[in-house]
């Protein structure tokens, strides 16, 4: 079923780079989105933006590397899905832009008409992408027409199913809850408490959004749409993501706030292998013809460049999780209202 | 306006904005590191607000650089779609490398530095001015291997039965002569863009304040920064500029607008280049210099753009394998002046400083705030001659412009993008020059202890 292989091996290695930028990233949007809910004014917002101020351009690098790794092991993934998926990348694309200019630029100035417009920009650009990569990931998994030069050969409302917009919807909720847990276990006092009560709110409704993507995939694989785990395998894993979500409800309702981060993480962590199981070994599934889908093996690079980039990765990939460990453990403590200088 | 055309002004536009706040960030990395650790050594308050002075500067240049950053690495995918196809056995590693290596190092070990100030040591938070400096030079280092590849493709072989070339030896990536030029050439250009701007702002404020002990101290270490980097960039440029010379003949005859094979070569001070005639419409040169600096010899022959040009059509068939004369002539001419202003303007602010002038000599200050605009000249007419001198290939000698766009992606969604970015950057640009203007008039503040300068710095 699973050959252990290097080109398996780069496989699983974009998979927790996938599910290691869901996961921070994660965050980062659900706080950015959540920012005019939880902060009434400026210095609330500060608090919430100062718990992923130092991680969040670590946490985009996760991004990066995905996009570098999948450059560097599968081109011709990396150039089907960079190409075919040309508009809403763009899109992401400004988001982040304009989010990654918005968290460094709102404190440049004090008057609250340039803080104001950064803040919209903050929103709009954490919650595009949070949407956008979710309709990506479901067009990924559902298939796309790919003809036999490898080339993406849909247009952009193709990639507007209902499929696909209800993994965007997933991812979207699914952040800004992770999002607000997170809220809940770094900040204090008011941002906090109101965090906690966006996350009772949304609980809900996120497990339905979302337990029915998992199960429309279920579905879909079962209907013959997936690689080569059997469904034994996957079933498990999208229980596991259907359960934590659903705990994370008792969870928020006992303000057990920790335990519902891990609950809304774990959520995201398994979801996302789950999709990435259901396409092994196929990295891009062609809607149009079975043969023309890009795999593991066709898009790959040659043995000797999976080879190098897999001894430095060994060697380094330990290397930066500690020290990005090391840097959530520096900044462990909560972000009050008092620590923040009123002037700043 | 079809979709190759726009592809390329899309690079182009997103490249180059984004090399405008890449030397900042190399060299104001550098900057803060060293100030910081003065300050951690010598404990004198002056210290620690040039430190947060120029880091917020700093700051606000990253911000720009990185968002742009990520442009750049999709775009390949994107636009280049047969491009990465064809190459990406090669070229995706160092991208891949780079990431894994310099911008994790970069973006986390940042993160610490403007939110740690009351939580780590002085010694083990200058040590993370460190390694962000260590971080910008590393990913410096990895595209650039990544772009002396396109330059000097080596180690690689090509494979007809896939359509690509394959990696034979990474080693042999990484230490491709070009791509240890570019590095040498590109930190060196960097610590000079920011020695320029520590220069301009200082003088600003000395005019005004003369005896700002922050000013002074920075006016000092820019001219040593300015000295020490135009002489740094002239000397690699120069020996870089051989070895351009042995691996890309075309664009090193482009460069000089050189038609005709010479021996010995004389060297073109001001030209008219004609690409249609082949000729150069009005020159002026000087006997033998072409040889000498190419070659260090006083008679060698250097190989002339039409020879070059029937060589090629011989190799490749016919086509027009000339890069645009004029464009990379004149690039080169206006980089190297830079240069050698900026040596003359360094030494003569290293006079000033030995005979103890420096900080009141107006005309100096106001002189260094005209410059500032230079060393940014200097950076893209750099980057025209090395891109659009390789033209028309994107690897060179291997794999043609034409053929590296995405098929699948039609002229009007490159526009679209194109408008898009274009619009944007342009706003950023705006917003840039504000906030860069406005904390480079700001002055220097009172701090005395590291936590007050954690809470100017964080947001
Ligand atoms: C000689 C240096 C140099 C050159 C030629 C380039 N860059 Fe760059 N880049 C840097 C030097 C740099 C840097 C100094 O490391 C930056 C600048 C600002 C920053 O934050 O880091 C950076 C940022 C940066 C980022 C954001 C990193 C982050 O989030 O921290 C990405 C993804 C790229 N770059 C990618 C590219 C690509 C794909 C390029 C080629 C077309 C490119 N850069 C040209
Ligand atoms: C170091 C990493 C770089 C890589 C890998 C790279 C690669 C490329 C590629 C793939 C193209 C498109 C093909 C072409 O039109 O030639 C290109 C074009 C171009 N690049 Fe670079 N480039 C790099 C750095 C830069 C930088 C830093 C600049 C300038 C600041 C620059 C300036 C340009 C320009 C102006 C073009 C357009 C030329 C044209 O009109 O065709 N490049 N480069
Ligand atoms: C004064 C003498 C200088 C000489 C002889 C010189 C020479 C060169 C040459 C030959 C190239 C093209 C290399 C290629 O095509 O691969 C180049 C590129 C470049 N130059 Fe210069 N240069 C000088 C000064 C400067 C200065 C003052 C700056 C900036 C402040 C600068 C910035 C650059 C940059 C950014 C590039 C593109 C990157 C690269 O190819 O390394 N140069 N230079």
């Amino acid at each position: 079923m699973i050959e252990i292989d290097l080109n398996s091996l780069w496989f699983l290695l974009i998979a927790v780079l996938w599910m290691g930028y869901f996961f921070l990233e994660g965050f980062d949007f659900g706080v950015g989105i959540l920012l005019p809910f939880v902060g009434r004014d400026d210095l609330d917002r500060r608090v919430a933006i100062r718990t992923i101020g130092p991680v969040w351009d670590a946490n985009e690098v996760w991004l990066l590397v995905a996009g570098g790794a999948t450059f560097a092991a599968f081109p011709e993934w990396y150039a089907t899905m960079f190409s075919g998926f040309y508009l809403p990348l763009f899109l992401i694309l400004v988001a982040l832009i304009l989010r990654g200019v918005a968290f460094e630029y709102r404190a440049k100035d004090r008057r609250p008409q340039w803080r104001a417009w950064w803040d919209r920009a903050i929103v709009f650009g954490s919650a595009l992408p949070a949407l956008l990569w979710g309709v990506a990931f479901g067009n990924i998994v559902r298939g796309v027409p790919i003809d036999a030069a490898r080339e993406y050969a849909g247009g952009f409302w193709n990639l507007l199913n209902p499929y696909a917009l209800l993994g965007g919807l997933t991812t979207l909720l699914l952040f800004t809850l992770h999002g607000a847990t997170f809220l809940g276990l770094k900040a204090a006092g008011p941002v906090a408490e109101r965090a906690h009560r966006c996350a009772t709110i949304l609980a809900p409704v996120t497990v339905a959004v979302a337990g029915g993507f998992l199960a429309w995939t279920l579905v879909d694989a079962a209907g013959g749409n997936r690689g080569s785990f059997p469904m034994g395998a996957l079933i498990p894993v999208a229980g596991v993501a259907a359960a934590a979500v659903l705990a994370s409800i008792p969870l928020l309702r006992a303000k057990r706030d920790g335990w519902a981060f891990v609950a809304t993480g774990v959520t995201i962590l398994t979801a996302t292998l789950m999709l990435f199981m259901t396409l092994y070994p196929r990295v891009m599934p062609s809607s149009s013809e079975a043969a023309y889908s890009l795999t593991i093996y066709n898009a790959s690079s040659t043995p000797t460049t999976l080879r190098t980039i897999s001894i430095v990765a060994l060697i380094f990939l330990p290397v930066v999780l500690a020290y990005q460990a090391w840097s959530y453990w520096v900044f462990r403590k909560r972000v009050t209202r008092e620590q923040l200088s009123p002037t700043g | 306006m079809d979709a190759l055309i726009a592809a390329r002004w899309q690079f182009g536009i997103t490249t180059i904005y984004h090399f405008l706040f890449v030397p900042l960030t190399i060299g104001l990395a550098l900057v803060v590191a060293i100030l910081e650790t003065m300050w951690v050594r010598r404990r004198d308050p002056k210290y620690l607000r040039a430190t947060k002075f120029w880091a917020k500067l700093f700051l606000i240049n990253f911000a720009i650089g990185v968002v742009t950053g990520i442009v750049q690495e999709f775009q390949f995918g994107m636009n280049w779609s047969s491009y990465s196809r064809f190459v990406g056995d090669i070229f995706g590693a160092p991208l891949a490398v780079e990431g894994l290596l310099a911008f994790f190092l970069e973006s986390t070990f940042l993160g610490l530095w403007i939110f740690g100030w009351d939580r780590l040591s002085p010694r083990v938070h200058a040590a993370c001015a460190w390694l962000v400096s260590l971080g910008t030079i590393l990913s410096a280092f990895w595209i650039l291997a990544a772009n002396a590849w396109m330059q000097n493709p080596v180690g690689y072989r090509l494979n007809p039965a896939k359509g690509r070339a394959e990696l034979e030896s990474f080693f042999d990536l990484v230490r491709n002569p070009m791509a240890w030029h570019h590095l040498g050439h590109t930190i060196l250009a960097s610590i000079l863009t920011a020695g320029v701007l520590m220069l301009a702002i200082s003088g600003w404020h000395l005019l005004r304040h003369p005896d700002s002990p922050v000013f002074r101290l920075s006016s000092a270490l820019a001219v040593a920064l300015v000295l020490i980097a135009s002489v740094g960039s002239a000397t690699t440029g120069h020996f870089q500029g051989q070895e351009v010379a042995k691996i890309q003949p075309m664009k090193h005859a482009a460069v000089e607008a050189h038609w005709e094979t010479e021996g010995p070569a004389a060297f073109s001070v001001v030209a008219i280049p004609n690409m249609a005639e082949g000729r150069n419409l009005f020159d002026i040169r000087i006997p033998r210099l072409l040889s000498i600096l190419t070659y260090h010899s006083w008679t060698k022959e250097v190989v002339g753009i039409n020879d070059l040009q029937a060589e090629y059509e011989e190799r490749f068939g016919p086509g027009d394998y000339r890069p645009p004369v004029g464009v990379v002539y004149w690039s080169f001419r206006a980089m190297v002046g830079v240069g050698f202003f900026l040596i003359g303007f360094g030494a003569l602010g290293a006079w000033f400083l030995y005979r103890k002038r420096l900080y009141e000599t107006k005309w100096y200050h106001r002189v260094a705030l005209l410059s500032l605009g230079l060393p940014f000249i200097a950076n893209i007419t750099g980057w025209v001659v090395t891109e659009i001198g390789r033209q028309p290939w994107s690897v060179y000698n291997v794999l043609l412009v034409r053929d590296s766009v995405s098929p699948s992606v039609s002229a009007a969604t490159v526009l679209t993008s194109l408008i898009g970015f274009t619009i944007l950057y342009g706003a950023l640009a705006v917003v840039d020059v504000y906030l860069m203007a406005k904390y480079a008039r700001a002055g220097v503040g009172e701090e005395t202890t590291p936590a007050e300068v954690g809470a100017g710095l964080a947001y």
